[in-house]
């Protein structure tokens, strides 16, 4: 029925010219508060028109558009989404209307320049989903770097510039790798089609630099252990709704990386270095579980715990060779990949809800330190159940999405080696240890301080903005096949191309 | 049988639970307590029904509600099973946790977290019915890690106490270790028998049983064997078997009705639930039925003893439910699941009273939990003095009431079983009894007997309001009954299906054989070891705690080491301190510190950051500005390619 409409690109450019009308009406404008939120609101509304008019029974590309961009060097302005790209897709125009809505009443410097950078953000991670040109998929892919800059760099806390750099240099790192292998695709498949890419023949060696390239790129934004120490100085400088976009969707956009370049293309050289990617997800597992555990900063503590359990994401991706190998009956590969999905998903709803409920208490005591609370459930009933309910999600509880992903790539793993699920099965010690330590610290016992004693509870705006997490967190976790059958299609074809060998 | 019914027995009591917790200030006190116990009441009711048509009508259910997720072939679904053996959990479940709600009006009258409190213990029912009704691993462990949360919630309802606080989070993580070796488990049960369904899981149990797998390099395991260790393991942290048994007694933290429902008759049984589900499983490994044998037995020996030394009330009887919860995980270690989930059915009824009684004596008591100032209570009351009697005769099991048939089952069964380790489990048992009996009147003598040692404030102890005495009551009389259904659980086929047992396993054929009724057996029992030292047990308690209260302290002097060994509970709380939550927290540091900080950020990052500086500084001095350095490098560079390209 929306055959000829250009939902995906009124998706795209919808919240990036929002965001520029925002900008240009200036400052202290009065209409940047709604305005930014009817134009978010606008973009979710719509985003879930992708899911209603989606067809579950095809791999293929839908929702397809395709016009010249440079045609003398055919690059296309190409988009379309499968079950991989969809499900990020509403994911971020719903965690763009939330950090909306969480900057509300808490940005008091330059509104509608912070709006504006979060709308037109927005539009270029959705871009960056639907992508299908190399070119345009990189352009969006650094673009969108850059209002993230902006918004730690201008509303970060004092040490923001040491972060943002960092941030910076580890992120253009990676980037660098992955525009060569962009152009040296195009050199061997003739087009700058990322399908086209897919059915490309190529030599191990050649598989293993472009494999390489792409881990290098896509790790870095995951991130894995090691290039994940920009990850807490980001989120520890970068305001609420920033912390919001990093972990909710940015870190996503690594994993997407790697689903949809690393593995199609070069199956050959993943298979050939998996171990390499099991071992660095399980490290991130158990090392970063155990290093989360010692953190005395709240932002760091849920920092530690995104790249624990972006761990999983990776290692669901990574253990569908061993399981084809070892061809046990249980359907793991699907639940492998299907696994990552649901957790990257689950981790941007969990993680945005840890992020918004610590920017909840850092808006009244101005301070990231456990040690500077206790007691908080005394005089914020309200928050520390919410607090409470994100804590098990985090910790993986059954019911909660929390527990969906970990739960199919545990499953899985067992398939792979009884020692990857072994150690992935740590976390439900770990995550559990981090996050409750952290909860009886900040949120039981008895008031500690007067700060303590005189928070307000949550207003009607930060309980919307955390109810309407919780039912969706809640939701995923007690029927999480809506979810889930909108990617099988997409993960049998993925499991198809990675399954033949290119050579 | 119904879907129907049975969705409205796990759905009645989420729903007083949402009503008392989300809006139990909107609808007040006394709605929120309505709200919750009509949802428990409903699901009893209904429960009490489907056990009837289980029983009577020989029906069974076994379907799906709703697909949960689909990967691949596999399908995961919600949906239920209902045999004997759920039906009866069932009924078990719901009318302990109703008499526990009633309970609640009066024990917890005037707390300020009223509705809550009912709100928690309503989800607790409900998890706990998802997990006997589950018909599939998924479910099962949804239900498992549910009353995890709910008991987490619950002995930490008192938030501001810092102990209460310290032993929840303590509660959760020992049970996350169980789940640990659980999902592994189920895990394993997915990759050898490619479903989570139980039908089909047991449908493949045989050709499990004939796998191999190598954990290490060398060496191969019996699949069955691993998988149902694992699933034990689960077992360990719920039913609280050595080494994972520390959360229990720091669980009395809670208030006394949550000790009655989560850890005494409802939660810590449910290891014991999915070990006899799992029947048909853990029938293939005799390695396996040995481990559970092994941990219960020490766990029904070694808990007991330190039953003999704690002064609070309720952690005298946490003990007696961990060395109980031993009997019912040795039972099944020899096979004779029916009579270890008898023992579960029973204990249920007994121990739900001795807390209830316990928290009866306590509110007299103005929440003095010392029993050594206590006592005389029995002339101030009655009807506490008396069931507490009844559940403590049951506890050691004196004939005729329900622990003696169970007991008596297990011990029986034990004795006539071959599985390797079987003889120390018998040592163990029988030795349990009389430690049972010394630490159960040893409490009974000190609550109720002997001089009063409290200070009443000129307002003497009485009975407290009839909510609270009434559920005393009415759990007395199946502490009683309970008993005399041996025949057809124990002995009869009342389980059918639900239970499956290997012929060369099957302890309990022989005693079926010459079993001819409970009188019989009661007369039988009269005359074996386990009475007279059951006996013994109870007259020494009187002898030491009574007539000569003097030999208890001398005792302790003398055997001082003995007693600091029991009170420091064998090190296991130090152990883990130490080794594990402080060395996770040193590894942590060590790794944050020494691996991110210094070696990845220090070396590594700004290691580079650094080489870019000194090497961008180095290259600043070329871009001096002069033009004669420009055209001296350019004339150079000429030069050397000339040089390169025509040599």
């Amino acid at each position: 029925m929306f055959s000829d409409f250009p939902l995906l690109s009124l998706i795209i450019w919808l919240p990036i010219l929002g965001g520029i009308a925002v900008l240009i009406n200036g400052d202290n404008n009065p209409w940047a508060r709604p305005l930014s939120l009817l134009v978010s609101a606008a973009t979710f509304v719509a985003s879930l028109g992708l899911y209603v008019g989606f067809d579950n029974a095809t791999y293929h590309m839908q929702f397809v558009e395709q016009v010249p961009w440079i045609a003398s060097f055919d690059i296309n302005y190409f988009v379309g989404i499968d079950g991989f790209s969809m499900p990020l897709i509403i994911l971020t125009s719903f965690s763009t209307l939330l950090v909306v809505i969480a900057g509300w009443e808490v940005i008091k410097d330059r509104v509608s320049h912070y709006m504006a950078a979060f709308l037109i953000m927005e539009g270029l991670m959705i871009a960056v989903f639907s992508a299908l040109d190399a070119i345009l998929f990189y352009v969006f892919f650094e673009a969108m770097l850059i209002p993230l800059f902006l918004v730690i760099g201008i509303w970060g806390g004092p040490n923001r510039v040491y972060a943002t750099i960092k941030f910076f240099l580890y992120t253009l790192f990676g980037s660098v790798f992955l525009l060569v292998a962009l152009l040296y695709l195009r050199h061997v498949s003739g087009s700058f089609s990322i399908l086209a890419f897919h059915d490309v023949s190529l030599s191990m060696a050649q598989q293993t630099l472009l494999f390489l390239a792409f881990l290098i790129a896509f790790a870095v934004k995951i991130p894995m252990w090691p290039v994940h120490t920009w990850l807490p100085d980001a989120h520890v400088e970068a305001p609420t709704g920033g912390s919001v976009i990093l972990a909710a969707i940015t870190l996503k956009i690594g994993g997407y990386g790697l689903l949809r370049f690393a593995l199609p293309i070069t199956p050959d050289a993943s298979m050939a270095l998996d171990w390499f990617v099991i071992t660095l997800s399980l490290i991130a597992v158990v090392y970063i579980g155990l290093v989360a555990l010692v953190q005395s900063d709240l932002k760091k503590l849920i920092a530690y715990s995104s790249i624990a359990h972006m761990g999983f994401v990776t290692l669901g991706l990574f253990i569908v060779f061993r399981i084809f190998a070892n061809s046990a009956t249980g359907s793991g590969a699907e639940l492998a990949i299907e696994g990552a999905m649901v957790q990257m998903i689950s981790h941007g709803f969990i993680a945005a809800a840890m992020f918004l409920s610590v920017g909840v208490l850092y808006d009244r005591m101005h301070t990231r330190e456990i040690s500077a609370y206790g007691g908080v459930i005394n005089t914020m009933p309200v928050f520390g159940g919410f607090a409470v309910f994100f804590a098990m999600a985090n910790a993986g509880l059954p019911g909660t999405s929390g527990f969906v992903g970990e739960f199919m790539v545990i499953l899985a793993a067992f398939q792979a080696d009884f020692w990857f699920a072994f150690l992935a099965a740590t976390t439900l010690i770990l995550g559990a240890a981090y996050t409750l330590w952290m909860i009886k610290r900040v949120m039981f016992g008895d008031v500690t301080n007067d700060q303590v004693a005189q928070l307000t509870d949550i207003n009607q705006r930060e309980f919307i903005m955390l109810a309407s997490l919780a039912v969706i967190v809640l939701a995923i976790g007690l029927w999480p096949a809506p979810l889930t059958d909108v990617m099988h299609s997409s993960v049998e074809h993925l499991l198809t191309q990675i399954s033949q060998s290119k050579l | 049988m119904s879907q129907t019914l049975l969705i409205s027995i796990v759905l009645a009591p989420l729903i007083g639970s949402i009503i008392a917790g989300l809006f139990g200030k909107k609808v007040g006190r006394v709605w929120s307590h309505r709200a919750a116990i009509a949802g428990v009441a409903i699901a009893f009711a209904l429960s009490a029904w489907v056990l009837k048509l289980v029983v009577v009508d020989g029906q069974t259910y076994n379907a799906q509600v709703y697909q949960w997720l689909q990967a691949g072939s596999l399908s995961l679904e919600v949906g239920f099973l209902i045999d004997a053996l759920t039906a009866m959990m069932m009924v078990v479940v719901t009318f302990v946790s109703l008499m526990v709600h009633i309970y609640t009006i009066g024990y917890m009258h005037d707390d300020d977290g009223y509705s809550r409190f009912f709100s928690y213990i309503s989800l607790f029912t409900f998890s706990m019915l998802m997990l006997v009704m589950a018909n599939n691993f998924m479910q099962l462990f949804f239900g498992w890690e549910a009353v995890g949360l709910v008991s987490y919630l619950l002995i930490g309802f008192w938030y501001k106490k810092p102990t209460a606080i310290y032993a929840n989070l303590k509660a959760f993580l020992v049970n996350r270790v169980g789940d640990f070796g659980f999902i592994l488990g189920i895990a394993g049960v997915l990759m050898y028998a490619g479903s989570l369904d139980y039908q089909q899981v047991f449908d493949f149990a045989p050709a499990i049983s004939e796998k191999t797998m190598t954990l290490f390099a060398g060496h191969d395991w019996s699949v069955m064997s691993v998988i149902c260790i694992l699933l034990f393991i689960g077992a360990m942290g719920k039913s609280a078997q050595v080494p994972l048994h520390v959360w229990l007694p720091d669980s009395m933290e809670g208030p006394t009705p949550i000790s009655a429902l989560i850890h005494a008759a409802t939660m810590v049984t449910a290891g014991i639930f999915m070990v006899t589900r799992m029947s048909p499983l853990f029938e293939f490994s005799e390695t396996a039925l040995t481990f559970v044998l092994v941990i219960g037995a020490i766990t029904a020996l070694f808990m007991g003893f330190l039953g003999l030394i704690q002064n609070d009330i309720k952690r005298v009887i946490a003990y007696s439910t961990l060395s109980q919860l031993g009997y019912m995980t040795v039972a099944l270690g020899v096979s004779a699941y029916s009579a270890g989930v008898f023992h579960l059915m029973t204990h249920a009824f007994f121990k739900a009273l001795l807390f209830l009684g316990a928290g009866s004596v306590i509110i007299a008591m103005h929440h003095e939990q010392d029993i050594r100032k206590m006592g005389g209570l029995k002339k101030y009351m009655p009807i506490t003095y008396w069931t507490a009697l009844i559940g403590s005769l049951a506890l050691i099991g004196f004939p005729g009431l329900s622990g003696f048939f169970s007991k008596d089952s297990i011990i029986e069964a034990v004795h006539a079983s071959h599985v390797a380790g079987s003889g120390f489990a018998y040592f163990a048992v029988v030795t349990g009894v009389f430690v049972t009996a010394l630490y159960s009147f040893r409490l009974f003598f000190l609550v109720f007997h002997g001089k009063e040692r409290f200070d009443a404030h000129g307002h003497p102890p009485h009975e407290p309001a009839n909510v609270v005495t009434m559920p005393l009551i009415l759990l007395a009389i199946p502490s009683i009954v309970a008993g005399y259904f041996i025949g057809p659980m124990v002995f009869g086929d009342f389980f059918g299906n639900a239970i499956m047992v290997h012929a060369e396993h099957d302890v309990l054929a022989e005693h079926a054989e010459s079993f001819d009724g409970a009188f019989s057996f009661i007369i039988h029992g009269m005359m074996a070891l386990p009475f007279w030292l059951a006996m013994a047990g109870v007259g020494t308690a009187y002898y030491l705690y009574l007539k000569r209260p003097d030999i208890p302290a001398t005792l302790q002097q003398r055997f001082n080491w003995i007693y600091r060994l029991l009170d420091n509970k064998y090190g296991f709380d130090n152990f883990n301190q130490t080794v594990f939550a402080g060395g996770a927290r040193a590894v942590g540091t060590f790794l944050w510190k020494v691996g991110d900080i210094k070696i990845i950020d220090g070396a590594l990052v700004n290691g580079t950051a650094k080489t870019v500086g000194v090497i961008s500084s180095l290259v600043r001095q070329v871009q001096s500005g002069y033009l004669y350095h420009y055209a001296f490098a350019m004339i150079v560079g000429l030069w050397l390619l000339l040089t390169y390209f025509v040599a």
